[in-house]
């Protein structure tokens, strides 16, 4: 296959990709979260490289799946790639995903992953995604998901998640 | 290190998550109150990640090719190689998180080095992963010690029982046979020896916040890593394994 087609097929595999959600977060693909590594071209078919967010989440098999049902409309022999290396982080996911994020109730990762305060909610201000507030307090490192710590806003009382900055 | 050396590095690494992430799914319903329900099954879930990972890599290497599934469900006590303090039943939420606590000190310090390691690269990217989730379960494990300790005097003496009851499984973490001398020969696993001076330090600086003590006198206990186990391990087992062996091969 000459450059040209496979280059073809590699951008039509991706805009297949753009439909494919994150099935715990299903208002963000999982290019948005950035799982979705690369897509490439390798022995006459394309190869999907996703990474997991963390070492046990469930949603990652869900994600190969679905991405690879999507994928096959257009390159029926498409393959999925895990890679584990460099390890998933929230310094990938952008700006404008985090205000995705924050629309949707969820309070987004704050800051960089490499600034440690951040990592178990000491010392650091998390805003209330309904309310706006600042007065917010971590009830727990754990949630719902692997990816998100439980918090409650002190003004508006409501319950909420923060996306764990990792 | 010889490939066989190598597997068993690998199951040893596999087995000691597989073990304590089946403890903490126990507490899945019953733990005594809602937020630590979801923290230790949060814990055990990631654990279970590593566990496969490392587990895969082993399935794969000498002898003939086992899944990871194969290897969690069909082999019998005598051939795991985790710690005897990862089998160690539940007991109180204290035992529990007590037992979290030395096991996270030592998992952080170790699996940094993993990590940072460039000998396998494979074992590097797993352990670079797992580093973000252990700072984490580190952290909750470290807190609890601290409440638990400085709390009224029934918590307090009940996390010092647990503490007495599990340093008799502490050393065999540092413990070096052939396996782990070639592996810190080979560059995988970093010095024991050093390893348990830092977690020593590690420990001790929560303990004594705590306002703990480490007991004294502790007869030792070994024998994990060679699949000699309490038997603990197989009653959990027989609730672990029982559906893929009474219906091999099952699928969803």
């Amino acid at each position: 296959m000459i450059n040209s087609e496979s280059h073809k097929l590699v951008e039509a595999v991706k805009r297949q990709l753009n439909d494919v959600m994150d099935p715990e977060l299903p208002f963000l693909t999982i290019g948005e979260m950035g799982m979705l590594r690369d897509v490439y071209f390798s022995n006459g078919h394309s190869v999907i490289v996703l990474t997991p967010t963390y070492s046990g989440c469930p949603a990652t098999d869900i994600i190969s799946e679905d991405s690879l049902k999507a994928a096959r409309i257009v390159d029926p022999n498409a393959e999925i790639k895990i890679s584990m290396s460099p390890a998933w982080t929230t310094d990938w996911i952008s700006d404008e995903t985090r205000k995705k994020m924050e629309a949707n109730g969820i309070a987004p990762p704050i800051g960089q992953s490499h600034d440690r305060s951040f990592l178990t909610g000491d010392g650091k201000t998390v805003p209330c995604p309904l309310c706006k507030s600042s007065k917010t307090k971590m009830i727990s490192a754990f949630g719902s998901t692997a990816c998100k710590a439980s918090y409650t806003c002190i003004d508006c009382m409501e319950p909420f998640e923060h996306f764990k900055c990792i | 290190m010889s490939e066989l050396q190598l597997k068993e590095l690998l199951l040893r690494l596999g087995d000691d998550c597989l073990v304590l992430a089946q403890r903490l799914g126990e507490w899945c319903g019953h733990a005594p109150i809602l937020e630590e329900d979801i923290a230790l099954t949060n814990i055990s879930l990631d654990l279970l990640g590593r566990a496969q990972n490392f587990l895969k890599m082993a399935g794969k290497l000498h002898d003939q090719v086992k899944s990871d599934d194969d290897l969690a469900f069909h082999r019998d006590p005598e051939g795991y190689r985790n710690l005897l303090l990862l089998e160690q039943p539940n007991g109180h939420f204290g035992d529990t998180i007590c037992r979290q606590f030395l096991f996270d000190q030592y998992s952080l310090i170790v699996t940094k080095h993993l990590a940072s390691q460039t000998i396998n690269e494979e074992i590097s990217a797993i352990a670079s992963k797992a580093i973000k989730e252990i700072r984490y379960h580190a952290d909750h494990s470290s807190k609890w010690m601290l409440r638990l300790g400085g709390g009224t005097a029934e918590s307090h003496e009940k996390i010092q029982n647990s503490l007495n009851n599990l340093w008799a499984f502490s050393d065999e973490m540092f413990e070096v046979d052939e396996v782990h001398s070639a592996a810190i020969d080979g560059g995988i696993l970093p010095d024991l020896q050093i390893v348990k001076s830092q977690w020593l330090e590690g420990v001790m600086s929560i303990i004594t916040e705590a306002g703990l003590e480490i007991p004294t006198g502790v007869d030792m206990k070994f024998g994990g890593r060679k699949g000699e186990h309490t038997p603990h391990l197989k009653e959990m087992l027989e609730v672990m394994q029982i559906l893929p062996r009474t219906y091999p091969g099952t699928t969803w």
